[in-house]
């Protein structure tokens, strides 16, 4: 199935693949804000993943050991924004950035000796013959298990978001943080949770940068990624399955015009590399052009901190 | 049990003594981190803080200080009035590299006629362009409600990439081989911005940030416009009583701030950076929001936090060289600085106190 | 102009000081200082650098010492940074990007008696800078021959970093061997934007795997492009670029390009050393030695790498120059004649693809 050239199943293939480092900080980082929290340091505990699961990997062989040294990293680092905004009542929007600073520095740091290492393989999910389908295959079966996870780690928010007590409740923190204080919750406690899974999310994300997409360590290595999630949530009116969707596009858009220069498409290199950012801007527009806050779906306590005397 | 319990009104000892103790801090944190890396923490903390100023090669690091400071004061400055009232403009890397690339086209554009007027039109020009990259997110803020974090922060992509255009081709010297990179100011006197006073750092640039500084503490304090922007931040419901339109405050906000990161932009291209490359820009963007928050987004503070960042960075840099320090190392100083300035500032607001639950809640809030 | 002031007399007070007297005479001690812009373990560009420099030190042991400072920004922290060489001591300084071009030379013009050596650069405004280059398309024409012989499917890749001249021309010398000895063969250019940027070189090789290409050269310098040829186990090959990327041998890495600095290095510094140095504009290749191909791995069958190893010894010799003519220019226009060889100055000012490219360059 071909378009000017381009293969769409291989296409489709490989932006879900590309789509994974941003669909999971997206997703945590989602349920970070929906308890009314806003972090902007995303990009720096994605790096914080990729040099923490990277070092783990090559220390231990295991590559799955290192998605879990990754995530325990993004965690600790999400750790130090927690303290800051939840106890010490700091701006959460310059925590955020000096997090990113921070975190960028710190894994520079750590990483130093670790450039151009080769670390450990990740498989892909043996399904035997089922890859070979023709359009099937590529798409659904050729993945390795770190894919299949960021889309059930979708569907599990969406669930435990919707269904569930845990979930009301996180949301009921995130639209009135003293009316849930007042019901006998601990805010700061539940918030400290949320915060310490889209640590853990990023974290995985960013070794997914360092272990199969690249897969090596630099300084710098998630290039902005952290970025695009943030953009992404907004995108997906904090939505779970619109962040899929939202995440897949831009992996698309930007495989895309990469996919067009090599087919040798006329159109001029710097509109494409600007494509993704141009086409994000316009989606937010779209989004947010309802009236208001409420409309969007903005937890409405977003980004203010809470402080139990008042 | 350690609580904290709000302050009836914030404490203005706090309020001065934050910075120092959030520096004194990172200096202890960083002395550990430094140690740990096997470097002497003394000898360390020394050449960030003390040789640019004092050393060896005061006499020419001093000068360096205020060639960093500059556009990051100017920035800043910018960058605090509309954090003061809750508009975060975190695209000003972008503002300021389009800024820098209008501004040099139209400086380029006169090339080789040499002419007065040349400069201050280019100054404009910056200015014009930083506003117009600026208006973009403030636009879709007011007529969309877009968030002027993410549109501004995708922008600076966008200008990257035009910049890059610039350098390899519309801007790109003609005298220059095939090169990328436009022509290089120095060489063109009328559009150039050199040192005023040989050895001390002071170009345009840094007439310019000590001159916004004044104006911006002058807005702050004694124009209504300052007081809205306080107000704002503070008591968003208050400022739509008073009638403080937030259309305005947007617009007004993200247009200066852009309009500043783009002179700064232009200031350092025609200065330090000599021409339009491929990557000129370093970043200053973003730091200039640690410096806003550093200065405790107060212009005359921002002066200060400047002063210290650039510090940072020249004496960074000389560790760098001299002791072998690594520049990330810098760069998680950076970090720690501000992680402890926010941590610190909570004593502004609150106290600390021991003992158990909150007392019996109080009537009015 | 401007800046002639107490800074740069207290500065030639200094180098004189530091540096001792004559220096038409040799030196007994030579301070050599490099500045990079990338981290030296990079495993690319930085990182051979950094090899030239501890080929140095190892030349002339306690004559000489070595200081160097990575990760420099190109433009005014650059220029500080040479500043503080030139200050502390440094008698030859190698500036080792085309960007620091206009800081080495404002700096050059404060410090007269200072040694300025800047790679890749063509800018020399005083007598005491010097510019040296390596002709890396003649490793292209190497990996070309290559890449014609083993391609399955008639197209071969290449990911470009920007678009300038001395990109140009290894693209043109990649093409030109390929069709010599493949003329179905057909070039797919991705641009990267970047000099060094493993994600996006990673996703540029992947595009180019998606099209259908299997074999893919890259002027960027990470082992990204190996690394995604790799996961076709042995569908798709590549080269070694800068370094010898050895991790990636058999396949996909069937040879490399490698940046030798060294034998640069230590001649430049000798000279220092012996007195006998001049301002040079250096251009060398596989001849000088600057540039190494890397050992062609037996995954490349026997014939195919006796024709490439033919080609690198003649350009060695001087017998044969990657760019001979008949050549025409992507629009038709005459370039070279039949047995006319590319001048230098045509190869600097490159911007035009020769014909049988398609698709632009990007302006």
């Amino acid at each position: 199935m071909e378009i000017g050239g381009i293969n769409l199943v291989i296409l489709v293939a490989s932006l879900m693949v590309a789509a994974v480092p941003i669909l999971l900080a997206a997703i945590g980082e989602l349920v970070v804000e929906r308890a009314g929290v806003l972090n902007l340091g995303v990009e720096g505990m994605m790096i914080i993943g990729a040099i923490g699961g990277f070092i783990t990997a090559v220390g231990t062989g295991s590559p799955f050991l290192g998605f879990l040294g990754g995530a325990l990293a993004g965690a600790a680092l999400s750790a130090v924004f927690a303290l800051l905004t939840q106890v010490f009542l700091a701006n959460q929007v310059a925590t955020g950035l000096a997090l990113t600073l921070f975190g960028l520095g710190v894994s520079s740091l750590a990483g130093q000796g670790y450039n151009g290492i080769k670390p450990p393989h990740t498989p892909d999910v043996p399904f035997g013959p089922l890859a070979d389908l023709p359009v099937l295959g590529p798409i659904l079966f050729s993945h390795d298990w770190v894919v299949y996870f960021s889309i059930a780690m979708v569907a599990a928010v969406w669930w435990v978001l919707r269904s569930t007590r845990a979930g009301l409740i996180l949301r009921a923190v995130g639209e009135s943080h003293d009316a849930a204080h007042a019901l006998g919750y601990k805010v700061n406690r539940i918030r400290l949770m949320a915060i310490l899974f889209g640590g853990a999310m990023a974290g995985m994300g960013g070794a997914y940068v360092s272990l199969v997409r690249v897969p090596q360590w630099v300084d710098g290595i998630t290039a902005g990624a952290g970025w695009i999630a943030l953009a992404i949530v907004v995108f997906a009116s904090w939505k779970p399955w619109r962040a899929l969707i939202g995440a897949y596009l831009f992996g698309g858009i930007t495989q895309l015009q990469l996919s067009l220069q090599a087919t040798g498409t006329a159109i001029p290199v710097e509109y494409l590399s600007m494509a993704p950012y141009l086409i994000t801007i316009l989606v937010l527009v779209i989004m947010s052009s309802s009236r208001g806050r409420a409309a969007t779906g903005a937890p409405a306590a977003l980004g203010q901190n809470f402080h139990a005397s008042r | 049990m350690i609580r904290l319990e709000k302050r009836p009104t914030p404490s203005r000892f706090w309020l001065y003594a934050t910075p120092i103790a959030a520096v004194l801090l990172t200096m202890v944190a960083g002395g550990l981190l430094f140690a740990a890396m096997g470097k002497n923490p003394f000898a360390v903390i020394k050449t960030i803080f003390w040789d640019p100023v004092f050393g060896e090669f005061a006499f020419y690091l001093r000068g360096q200080l205020l060639i960093k400071a500059g556009p990051l004061i100017l920035i800043a400055i910018g960058l605090a009035l509309g954090f003061r009232a809750g508009i975060w403009n975190i695209g000003a890397e972008g503002q300021y590299i389009i800024g820098a690339i209008v501004g040099a086209g139209v400086g380029l554009a006169f090339y080789p006629t040499e002419n007065r007027l040349i400069f201050p039109a280019m100054i404009l020009a910056g200015a014009f362009g930083g506003w117009l990259w600026g208006m973009i997110p403030a636009i879709l803020k007011t007529y969309f409600n877009t968030s002027e974090i993410l549109v501004s922060l995708m922008l600076v992509y966008v200008a990257e990439t035009i910049l890059a255009k610039a350098a390899t081709g519309f801007l790109r010297n003609p005298d220059g081989a095939g090169f990328p990179g436009s022509r290089n100011f120095r060489n063109f006197e009328a559009a150039s911005n050199p040192e005023l006073i040989a050895g001390s750092g002071l170009h345009w640039g840094g007439v310019a940030a000590l001159g916004v500084a004044v104006l911006a503490y002058i807005l702050l304090t004694r124009h209504l416009l300052g007081f809205q922007i306080k107000l704002a931040g503070q008591a968003p419901r208050a400022a739509r009583f008073h009638g403080v339109s937030p259309v305005r405050l947007v617009l007004l906000c993200m247009g200066i701030s852009g309009a500043l990161a783009g002179m700064a932009g232009l200031f350092e291209v025609t200065g330090p950076a000599g021409q339009i490359t491929i990557d000129f820009n370093t970043g200053y963007g973003f730091t200039a929001i640690i410096v806003a928050f550093l200065g405790r987004l107060n212009p005359l503070g921002i002066v200060l936090a400047g002063l210290l960042m650039a510090l940072t960075y020249v004496g960074g840099e000389m560790a760098s060289t001299n002791l072998g320090l690594p520049a990330a190392a810098i760069q998680v100083f950076q970090g720690m600085l501000l992680f402890f300035l926010l941590a610190v500032d909570v004593l502004t607001n609150y106290r600390f106190r021991l003992g158990a639950g909150a007392p019996a809640k109080q009537g009015a809030k | 102009m401007k800046r002639r002031n107490l800074l740069a007399s207290a500065a030639m007070g200094l180098t004189f000081a530091m540096a001792g007297g004559a220096f038409a005479a040799g030196m007994d001690h030579v301070k050599a200082c490099f500045i990079y812009v990338g981290p030296i373990g990079d495993g690319g560009w930085t990182f051979q650098h950094h090899q030239g420099a501890l080929a140095v030190q190892e030349a002339y042991g306690d004559k000489v010492e070595i200081q160097y400072q990575e990760s420099v920004p190109e433009g005014a922290d650059a220029e500080r940074v040479l500043t503080q060489m030139a200050l502390g001591g440094c008698n030859i300084i190698f500036s080792t990007s085309f960007g620091y071009m206009d800081p080495t030379n404002a700096v050059a013009a404060k410090f007269p008696d200072v040694k300025f050596e800047h790679a890749t650069g063509f800018k020399r405004e005083s007598p005491n800078v010097s510019t040296y280059n390596a002709r890396f398309y003649e490793g292209r024409a190497v990996e070309g021959v290559i890449a014609g012989r083993m391609t399955k499917t008639n197209k071969i890749g290449y990911i470009g970093s920007f678009p300038i001249p001395e990109v140009v021309m290894g693209i043109n010398a990649y093409y030109l061997a390929a069709k010599k000895v493949n003329p179905d063969v057909e070039l797919s250019v991705v641009w990267a934007f970047t000099w060094f940027d493993p994600a996006k070189e990673a996703d540029a090789a992947k595009a180019l795997i998606d099209a259908g290409v299997d074999v893919i050269a890259s002027h960027t310098d990470s082992t990204a492009p190996l690394a995604e040829a790799a996961k076709t186990e042995g569908k798709v090959i590549g080269f070694g670029q800068a370094s010898d990327m050895e991790a990636y041998k058999p396949a996909p890495r069937v040879t490399s390009i490698i940046d030798n600095w060294g034998p640069y290095y230590v001649k430049r510094v000798g000279a220092l050393l012996d007195g006998s140095y001049e301002q040079a504009d250096a251009w060398e290749g596989i001849k000088g030695g600057e540039v190494l191909i890397g050992e062609i791995t037996d995954a490349v069958p026997a014939e195919v790498k006796a024709e490439a190893e033919k080609l690198r010894d003649d350009i060695a010799a001087g017998t044969v120059h990657p760019f001979t003519g008949p050549i025409k220019k992507q629009d038709g226009s005459d370039w070279l004649a039949d047995g006319a060889t590319a001048p230098d100055g045509d190869l600097l000012g490159m911007n035009f693809y020769v014909e049988g490219i398609s698709g632009d360059i990007p302006k």
